[in-house]
């Protein structure tokens, strides 16, 4: 029944706690709606036929209504209207009170995309993880001018305001992917601020953290063994590859991928490297500057000992110069940047 | 219909044929172009504002249909992104405050207040020629900022975005903020001449119900404008200078922009559908010949809904993140307007109730807006519902809704009185057949063009969309085809009524055989309205009892 109203209301699939309570009551709204003017076309239609005009000059009897006929005309809609309310002002208390256990996701629009960071966890734009079956508190805020967070499928909106946060929950009933939509204009690309909601089985959504979280520690070591000393990262990468030219490295270490004299640069870096003795080494800072010092410490399966060690050609900043060049050469990573928050930045 | 002298005027004394001659109608009362534009006749100033009303109609109207084709495919159609913007920005914005604010009441209230008053004009005239001037005037500076750099905030110059778009606020602000002005200067006209030319005979309690829907417009008009006023100076001042009221980045509050703005904007709706109800309640009792059911319900609820109309603006900022408590306020507050709506419509159809009805275009117009009211009016108190407007607010649901009841109500009760008074303006008639053939697509046309957008609303399509998913399609492509035979509605209506103007055959003083107050004069009217000693209305308005069945049933 309700399923087949949906059809022909073409409301999306309900795919959250609140769709349920929402669509209920629109149908009870619009069902009588659709009663209620059906019922006034109805009689006036009647009228119409039953008292239309037989003589030009006709004249037509007085008629005043009674007090009671006005007081039913007052109170009958009254009654619907408050009752409507009042089943739609405890659904609306429902949905802006967050449970105390629901699971808090920060939401942060921007011209024109979507931004998603969970506390003390990864973050994302444009795609929102999470597990069904589980309050979820969005936390909204915008980074320059009003934006609206509208799910159909969970028939949750909020607007997204730049300086404050508004909040609302929803509980996803069915894994899936919904569609989110910007529903305050915002400027030229408005209609294409879209987004989409993945909510996955609990398990899923566990492995799913799980897997970001990784992803972040390793961020935060790689932040930690940063020990940026004076010239910023950037300018170290500029000069560390001036260094690998001058020095002879690209001689025989491609920067491309290619295999050479020995391992190729590109992608060395936080790489698992197979070594001769059948032992495996990550290639981390320490590894790099081994290398570059005592080159045959630690030989790569598949290579020859041929490289010469640097040991006092290279000053120590040279050294680390190189190293930031040979760590730029990562294959780009997704997550990037601290997790924290969104924060907001004034507008220029 | 053909002319008709053997019914008397309600209870008026009737001018004197032999006077007659020496009285031109308002219309060749002077010719030259001077005499019109510089006239202080309430009637001539009516008929300039129908002028320019119709004008701006069309270029709104031009703007429509162009959204329509953009909107028929899901990708680009025939503008990119920033066209589209400023063109349903410029749509909004000319179809509310050019055409759908003064229309009714500037066109038909200006024209018809004094007659159905038995005044011989407004109380300030001079003021009434200058309200039109300050209307031209905004409105020419606002047009000349459109389409110089455009403006892309949409009709609501939600801040902050209109503080820091590339286009050009300004101009436009500064052009809605005169108009303002003719709206306020309109309003207090009305209002003084309600309370101080009524002629004898008539008491408050007398007054014809579009004279009351008039009084409650005005009285909002003067209330609520100063606000939009103060606002649109505001945001200039912040667009220009960079004043940090509403831009939280120098310390504003952009939801303090939303209070303000809609505590103008949400009565305004009032002000555009108030004179829509006053109109239908003249046309339902004149031609179904009977007085109006509960003529003092109807007069009260107007008061009513514009008192609290002015209490329900929080209803549009459901989910601003206003508190939840004062999203319940507000919604429950809403819902006293829908009773006092519901009201008016019980009372209209039983004004229809033993009445004697004659099937004339304005009565079919009447159909159109009974439907358009209920569903229309119905789909806000569902949108006051708080829990379901989190999900339908900023959709076609609420595109659909306001065209509805503000537009689709208006538009009829605008149409209505064009076909209804056009023998009392012009003195001719037009042709009947035409008249309902166009009603009849012009109410198709409107459905079909809206309905759809309900349906898109509840699939979840925001509004202001350039582009939008596939699965919206098929209902944009039926709301296109119901625009465009909107569209050739009103084209049927233009080329009728036009050739009307200048072969209709001629009319009579009251071909519809009415018994509203403004038949009692000419028509066309002489210049100062009544020719000889001032009229008396012993009766109330549409009092079409049979005088050979002598006595008035009294009230059950
Ligand atoms: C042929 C008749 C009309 C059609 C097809 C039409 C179509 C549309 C459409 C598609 C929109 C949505 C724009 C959007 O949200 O992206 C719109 C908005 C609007 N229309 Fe109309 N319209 C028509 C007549 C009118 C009339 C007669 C009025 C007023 C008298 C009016 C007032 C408005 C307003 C105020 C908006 C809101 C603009 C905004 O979103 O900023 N429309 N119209
Ligand atoms: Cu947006």
């Amino acid at each position: 029944m309700s399923e087949l109203l949906n059809n022909i209301l073409f409301l999306p699939e309900a795919a959250s706690t609140f769709a349920e309570r929402i669509d209920f009551l629109h149908h009870f709204v619009v069902g009588t709606t659709m009663v209620m003017s059906a019922a006034v076309g109805l009689a006036a239609l009647f009228f119409f036929f039953r008292y239309r005009r037989r003589l030009p000059a006709q004249a037509t009897e007085y008629v005043v209504p009674t007090l009671k006929t006005e007081f039913l005309f007052v109170s009958v809609p009254l009654v619907f209207f408050l009752a409507w309310f009042g089943i739609g002002f405890r659904d609306f208390t429902w949905v802006t009170t967050p449970p105390k256990d629901a699971m808090d996701v920060y939401v942060m629009g921007k011209q024109w995309m979507w931004k998603f960071a969970y506390p003390e966890g990864p973050n994302g734009v444009n795609v929102l993880h999470v597990p069904a079956n589980r309050p979820v508190r969005l936390l909204i805020t915008s980074r320059d001018v009003l934006h609206s967070f509208y799910v159909p499928a969970f028939r949750i909106k909020m607007d997204a305001l730049p300086g404050r946060y508004t909040q609302i929950w929803f509980e996803a009933t069915k894994p899936g992917t919904y569609q989110v939509l910007c529903t305050e204009y915002c400027g030229l690309s408005h209609s294409k601020m879209l987004a989409e909601v993945v909510v996955l089985p609990e398990e899923e959504y566990e492995d799913w953290i799980q897997e970001q979280r990784r992803g972040r520690l390793q961020d935060r070591q790689d932040a930690l063994a940063d020990n940026s000393l004076v010239p910023p990262v950037a300018r170290m990468v500029e000069q560390g590859q001036v260094l690998a030219g001058t020095q002879g490295c690209l001689k025989c270490h491609s920067v491309d991928g290619s295999q050479h004299i020995g391992p190729t640069f590109l992608g060395m870096y936080d790489r698992e490297e197979k070594l001769d003795n059948g032992q495996t080494i990550r290639v981390d800072e320490a590894y790099i500057t081994q290398s570059m010092m005592d080159p045959g410490a630690h030989l790569v399966a598949g290579y020859q000992n041929v490289m010469p060690t640097y040991q006092g050609k290279l000053q120590g900043p040279e050294t680390a110069a190189i190293v930031e060049y040979i760590k730029s050469l990562r294959t780009p990573n997704v997550r990037e940047g601290a997790s924290e928050g969104p924060a907001y930045d004034a507008i220029q | 219909m053909t002319p008709s002298s053997s019914i008397a005027a309600p209870g008026a004394t009737p001018a004197p044929e032999e006077h007659h001659d020496h009285h031109p109608s308002y219309l060749v009362d002077g010719t030259t172009i001077k005499s019109w534009l510089l006239t202080v006749d309430h009637k001539r100033i009516g008929l300039m504002f129908l002028f320019w009303v119709l004008l701006f109609f069309l270029v709104g109207g031009i703007f429509a249909l162009l959204i329509r084709v953009e909107l028929l495919t899901p990708g680009p159609t025939i503008m990119d992104a920033m066209t589209y913007n400023r063109t349903f920005t410029l749509h909004g914005l000319v179809m509310i405050f050019l055409f759908m604010i003064p229309a009714i009441p500037a066109v038909f209230g200006n024209f018809l207040l004094p007659l159905m008053l038995g005044a011989k004009d407004v109380a300030f005239p001079r003021l009434n020629l200058l309200s039109l001037y300050i209307y031209l005037g905004g409105a020419f500076i606002a047009l000349w900022g459109m389409l110089n750099g455009g403006l892309d905030t949409g009709w609501t110059f939600y801040t902050p975005y209109s503080a820091h778009t590339t286009t050009t606020v300004a101009p436009v602000l500064f052009g809605a903020f005169i108009i303002g002005f003719s709206s306020i200067v309109t309003g207090i006209n009305f209002i003084v001449t309600c309370h101080t030319m009524r002629a004898p005979g008539i008491t408050w309690f007398k007054m014809p119900l579009f004279v009351w829907a008039i009084y409650a417009t005005s009285c909002i008009q003067v209330l609520a404008t100063p606000v939009i006023g103060l606002l649109l100076c505001l945001v200039t001042v912040e667009n220009l200078f960079g004043f940090g009221m509403f831009d939280p980045a120098r310390g504003g509050d952009p939801v303090l922009f939303q209070h303000l703005f809609w505590f103008y904007s949400h009565p305004a709706v009032y002000i555009m559908v108030l004179p829509a109800f006053g109109v239908m309640s003249e046309v339902v009792a004149t031609y179904s010949r009977k007085n109006i059911f509960g003529y003092r319900a109807v007069a009260y609820s107007s008061l009513g809904i514009a008192f609290v109309g002015f209490f329900a603006w929080g209803h549009h900022m459901f989910v601003s993140g206003q508190s939840t408590f004062t999203g319940g306020l507000f919604g429950v507050l809403t819902m006293l307007v829908g009773v006092f709506t519901a009201i008016k419509v019980f009372n209209w159809v039983g004004t229809v109730y033993k009445g004697a009805v004659d099937f004339r275009t304005p009565f079919a117009y009447f159909c159109g807006f009974l439907f358009f009211t209920v569903f229309g009016g119905m789909t806000g108190i569902a949108l006051g519902t708080v829990s379901l407007d989190v999900a339908w607010h900023d959709t076609y649901f609420v595109v659909a809704h306001f065209h509805f009841i503000m537009v689709g109500a208006t538009i009829m009760a605008f149409l209505a009185a064009l076909h209804y008074w056009f023998p009392k303006m012009f003195g001719r008639t037009y042709h009947e057949g035409w008249g309902l053939v166009s009603a009849a697509l012009i109410i198709l046309g409107f459905n079909a063009t809206f309905i759809p957008q309900f349906l898109l609303g509840n699939n979840g399509m925001p509004r202001r969309y350039y582009e939008y998913p596939e699965r919206f399609q098929a209902l944009n492509v039926a709301s296109t085809a119901g625009a465009s035979l909107l569209a050739f509605g009103f084209i049927i209506i233009a080329m009728y009524l036009t050739y009307a103007l200048v072969y209709g055959k001629a009319s009579g003083k009251n071909p519809w055989r009415s018994k509203g107050y403004e038949w009692v004069s000419e028509s066309p009217p002489p210049t100062h309205n009544f020719v000889g000693p001032q009229p008396v209305f012993p009766e109330e308005p549409h009092f079409y009892v049979d005088p050979k069945k002598a006595e008035v049933p009294d009230a059950v």
